[in-house]
């Protein structure tokens, strides 16, 4: 069983890293992607996500299934989605403010549920052994797959294609793009927007049930440090493609890996600096790949953070 | 520039004299206390459902946050750097920017501090206090500074960027606090060498709160003044208005941008120096404490009005600081405390649809009444 | 000026009591047959399967004794924060005795509040107190490197791979110290044994402490320990590896019952106990106490199904060692990871030696660095 790997284990390290780590930042910012291209912000969704977090766990353990679990946070999930596209549905009232405020809520009432559910185990989700064809437990390791993994995978590029090629996705975009040319259109805008917010509020509650039920696979009040609230910015670094969104969550969960990793190979100087690698690396690549001339490519008319 | 002011939309007629303006003032107040009171009723419900009693949640918040000297010591202690942090996401906001990193100025102001302290650890408090808060302030606007000059130069967006350089800042105050900065003799908790007790900033006379909350109050008022009153913050709600017309309109809206970044970040700079000099006595792991994400809350819900920043200010602290005492007597979780404030929050939030849709507040529609 | 804020003090006093007398005419009464009221403060969740659940249970312990109030508060911050929560303790709950129990409480929390209250008791857990600090604040500690110590002889038999893990927070002296314990303990066992060393920057970050644990199996670790704040995440993810678990803080045996080998935990409640008594007799708690195994500060989690008849031969007599009293897990000849010597072969530093409060080195045959 014994494999020494070398220098090898980085790469594999960062590839285990961002199969494992990148699944809640991909589910919350897709989630995302369908909120603001019908126009609105939903800055809450770390709450949204701590909350998917607790129910989920709650749910499994209550019933036995993890499925169930993640049912029950897409569900609260869906119902904060629900409540914030509602409340910004009202004229004059600012969705960034509501966001944060919502993320409060979200995380107050996460906590204070959450209580009874911080000692008892609950069941963890499956995972597919896709390392089944090597001897190396390393290799297995960094294969073993959530099935939560594969499901977001798809997921992006199902809603690349519904934004591309489909009604529903030209009606989310008009409605993101312009409120007049939507209602000339016959289109309703506000509800469009609610069920976009509360769909893609479902999205960030499996994304907490993935926390909570498979890595780290614990229901506890420190379970999230800001993974909602970076997969909200990832969109704006993913331009609104839910695709480049998979890029991103895989990009910065392989740059998370990076920091544990080089302190078990002997690089161990300075750690902080590597843990702050994925938060780098995005800074890096967003400055690159940004000019003042095309400043937001590719985002909707009518959202107000970068109108 | 002058002439932009004849086409603001609302022109008090001079018939409707003090009652009307008084009106139109009160609409700002009455609003969200209504909002308020909303709230608290519906956090009431939630109580209620819990089998709790919201009358003696509330005696005790009011006993616990406003109730007695002690506790609004405790209330206003916890107010300071939420003044700075607020300030540093609504001067930006003036000009249309969301900034959401104020964190990483806070955390860095107070390295920042810390390390001017040990440099001038000889000098006296007179001499040093303004140097190390100046090294405070100019780390602190650097780096959010940094954030507007990377929006103006390079087009990106300001909220990703400071956020991500939040993370980067605390990743760097750990990085120096544990190696290059640390003092060999702060064993178990390592920090910088402990400022002396000349450079420690002091409470207000007759009051058990630093200096902080004079200096955050104080911001509060000169901010007012620049955005209210100056040519400059006059320049700045237009370019926040329209950034495009400010430009046409000959603004140096990169000097703006950068300027009003700059001064926010400098404003949680001076909140990190204060976390030093008067609370921690060293720069140190705990000056992450979240200051500079609970202001943006803040910032939001005063609307961005440097004035309306003092009170909410205050009712969040209050809100925190009679969290202990209800987590004792009523044993409730700690996170009740959130529960109520994400409900006031919403409802505060919520009633910004409602403004001008009553009449008693629209002096120029009371005639047709 | 000492006398302006003497009286400031009195009158704020005189307002908190009427304001505690209004709610609560308990409190008001302050008669000798009053009930001793006792507060916990806890930087985290007090059920973390760690360090604040460790306190909570001593708590819990005094909660039981008679003519006691045990008032509780968590998630407090090592800022004014915990400042305010020990005056409200002070002000509104007449606490006499606090445990302000998080390490970062003490410099400059405790030490500026504590002169403001000369009859009120402070005691905070770590060895921090030292002669011309306040005389109302006491530091208790254990020798929890011990338990380290025992953890690595149970994880020194269960490894086949000759190579452990360590997922720690901070390089701080006590996290070092429980890393070469660790080591040693383990180097009992099998002197080629080596000891990985991952640290996380943080006491409680779910996520990192995840990657570290997955970074360690990865080297090739098969046992691991930890030393962060709540060690749940670390325990359940290296035995989703595969891996042997040795707990600490306190008992994690039914996150991964296969694979607990035993765990390092601290025994609060006997302490706890103990000093609330004293108190209620009119005595005086000592300002500096510490202890170990044979005082009952420390404990051993019951050893595990996995744990092998040789292993469980070897911890009970080393542990019978400890109890009896001058066992020295750090001792000569010894160098650090680098290959400079610490201690010539003569030297030995026993578990109360001071000179163990300040450790900055890892020992040889640790993987990692200090900085």
């Amino acid at each position: 069983m014994e494999s020494d790997l070398g220098l090898w284990v980085i790469p594999l390290a960062i590839l285990g890293g961002a199969i494992r780590v990148s699944t809640p930042f991909l589910f919350v910012s897709l989630g995302e992607v369908l909120t603001e291209r019908s126009g609105r912000i939903n800055l809450g969704l770390e709450g949204t996500l701590v909350f998917g977090a607790m129910s989920g766990y709650a749910a499994a353990y209550l019933t036995g299934s993890p499925w169930l679990g993640v049912l029950a946070a897409a569900a609260g999930g869906a119902f904060f989605g629900l409540i914030h596209g509602l409340i910004c549905s009202l004229p004059r009232v600012n969705d960034i403010a509501v966001g944060i405020a919502m993320m409060i809520l979200g995380m107050g009432l996460a906590f204070y549920f959450g209580k009874p559910f911080v000692q008892p185990v609950a069941p963890d989700l499956p995972s597919i052994d896709f390392g089944w064809w090597s001897d190396v437990p390393q290799v297995r390791a960094a294969l073993r797959v959530n099935v939560l993994f594969i499901i977001g995978a798809g997921l992006a590029f199902a809603m690349w294609w519904m934004f591309r090629a489909t009604r529903v996705g030209l009606v989310i975009r008009v409605v993101g793009d312009s409120t007049d040319a939507a209602r000339a259109m016959g289109l309703r805008p506000a509800l469009i927007r609610t069920l976009s917010t509360t769909v893609g509020g479902a999205f960030a509650g499996v994304g907490g049930a993935y926390l909570s039920l498979f890595y780290p696979g614990s229901w506890n009040e420190g379970i999230s440090s800001g993974q909602g609230l970076m997969a909200v910015a990832l969109v704006i670094f993913a331009r609104w493609n839910p695709i480049a969104c998979f890029g991103a969550a895989l990009l910065f969960g392989g740059a998370g890996a990076l920091g544990p990793t080089l302190q078990s190979v002997g690089i161990s100087e300075g750690y902080y600096l590597f843990f702050a690698a994925p938060y780098v690396l995005t800074l890096g690549v967003l400055i690159a790949t940004s000019s003042p001339s095309r400043a937001m490519a590719g985002a909707p008319g009518e959202l107000s953070i970068t109108k | 520039m002058t002439d932009q002011s004849a086409s603001a939309p609302l022109v008090v007629p001079a018939h409707r004299g003090l009652l009307g303006r008084f009106a139109r003032r009160a609409e700002a107040v009455v609003l969200p206390l209504a909002a308020l009171l909303v709230g608290i009723a519906v956090f009431s419900i939630f109580l209620l459902l819990q089998g709790k009693s919201p009358i003696q949640f509330f005696a005790l918040t009011y006993q616990g946050a406003f109730g007695s000297a002690f506790s609004w010591q405790n209330t206003l202690s916890r107010t300071a750097p939420l003044l700075f942090a607020a300030l540093c996401v609504a001067l930006p906001a003036r000009l249309g920017l969301v900034v959401i990193g104020g964190e990483g100025a806070i955390v860095l102001g107070g390295v920042a501090a810390g390390a001017a302290g040990v440099v001038f650890s000889q000098s006296i408090g007179l001499i040093a206090f303004p140097l190390m808060a100046a090294c405070a302030m100019l780390v602190g606007g650097l780096w959010i500074g940094a954030v507007g000059a990377l929006r103006y130069y390079r087009g990106v967006n300001e909220t990703i960027a400071s956020l991500l350089m939040a993370y980067i800042a605390i990743a760097l105050m750990n990085h120096l606090v544990e190696g290059p900065l640390r003092d060999p003799e702060s064993l178990n908790k390592p920090s910088t060498t402990p400022l002396p007790a000349q450079l420690r900033v002091g409470d207000i006379p007759g009051w058990e709160v630093h200096w902080g909350l004079a200096f955050g109050i104080l911001a509060c008022l000169l901010a007012w003044v620049l955005i209210e009153k100056t040519t400059w913050g006059f320049a700045a709600r237009i370019a926040g208005g329209n950034m495009r017309a400010a430009q046409v309109q000959g603004l140096s809206v990169g000097r703006l941008i950068i300027g009003f970044t700059a001064l926010g970040g400098a404003l949680a700079g001076l909140a990190g120096f204060f976390e030093v000099a008067a609370v921690h006595g060293s720069a140190n792991g705990s000056l992450a404490a979240g200051y500079g994400y609970t202001g943006i809350l803040v910032a939001f819900l005063a609307r961005h009005n440097p004035l309306a920043i003092i009170p909410v200010a205050i009712l969040l602290a209050g809100f925190e600081a009679s969290s202990g005492l209800i987590q004792r007597r009523m044993n409730l979780p700690a996170a009740t405390v959130l529960v109520l404030q994400g409900f006031v929050f919403v409802s505060i939030l919520m009633s910004d649809t409602l403004y001008g849709r009553f009449k008693m507040f629209a002096p120029e529609r009371w005639r047709s009444a | 000026m000492p006398l302006t804020s003497f009286s400031r003090r009195k009158f704020l006093k005189g307002t908190a009591a009427f304001a505690g007398a209004t709610s609560l005419p308990t409190f008001a009464t302050a008669d000798a047959h009053a009930p001793l009221t006792v507060g916990f403060i806890y930087v985290g969740p007090k059920d973390d399967f760690g360090y604040n659940q460790a306190h909570a249970e001593g708590a819990a312990a005094v909660k039981a004794m008679e003519g006691v109030i045990v008032v509780e508060e968590e998630n407090v911050a090592e800022t004014t924060d915990v400042q305010n929560s020990m005056e409200s303790m002070i002000n509104f709950d007449g606490a006499k005795l606090l445990f302000p129990t998080s390490f970062g409480y003490f410099n400059p929390h405790v030490l500026e509040t504590a002169p403001k209250h000369p009859d009120v008791r402070f005691q905070h857990a770590a060895g921090l107190w030292t002669d011309g600090m306040p005389t109302n604040v006491g530091s208790y500690f254990g020798y929890i490197g011990m338990g380290q110590y025992l953890n690595g002889i149970a994880a020194g038999h269960a490894t086949t791979t000759k190579k452990i893990g360590f997922v720690a927070a901070k390089p701080i002296p006590q996290v070092l110290l429980n890393i070469n314990s660790f080591l040693l303990g383990a180097r009992q066992v099998d002197p080629e044994i080596t000891c990985q060393v991952i640290f996380t920057g943080e006491w409680s970050l779910a996520v990192k402490e995840a990657e570290a644990t997955n970074a360690l199996a990865d080297a090739g670790c098969d046992v691991i320990t930890c030393h962060v704040d709540g060690p749940k995440v670390v325990m359940e993810t290296a035995a989703g590896r595969d891996c042997f678990v040795c707990g600490y803080h306190a008992d994690q045996s039914p996150l991964a019952p296969e694979k607990y080998l035993t765990g390092a935990e601290w025994n609060w409640a006997g302490v706890y106990t103990g000093m609330v008594q004293t108190v209620l007799d009119g005595g005086t708690i000592d300002n500096f106490v510490r202890g170990g195994l044979a005082d009952g500060f420390i404990k051993m989690s019951p050893l595990g199904p996995a744990v092998s008849d040789a292993s469980r031969a070897q911890f009970e007599a080393v542990k019978a060692q400890i109890m009896a009293g001058g066992f020295a897990a750090i001792k000569g000849p010894l160098n650090d990871n680098a290959g400079n010597p610490l201690l010539t072969a003569d030297k030995a530093l026993v578990e109360t030696d001071i000179a163990l409060e300040s450790m900055d080195y890892l020992v040889e045959g640790v993987i990692g660095s200090t900085s």
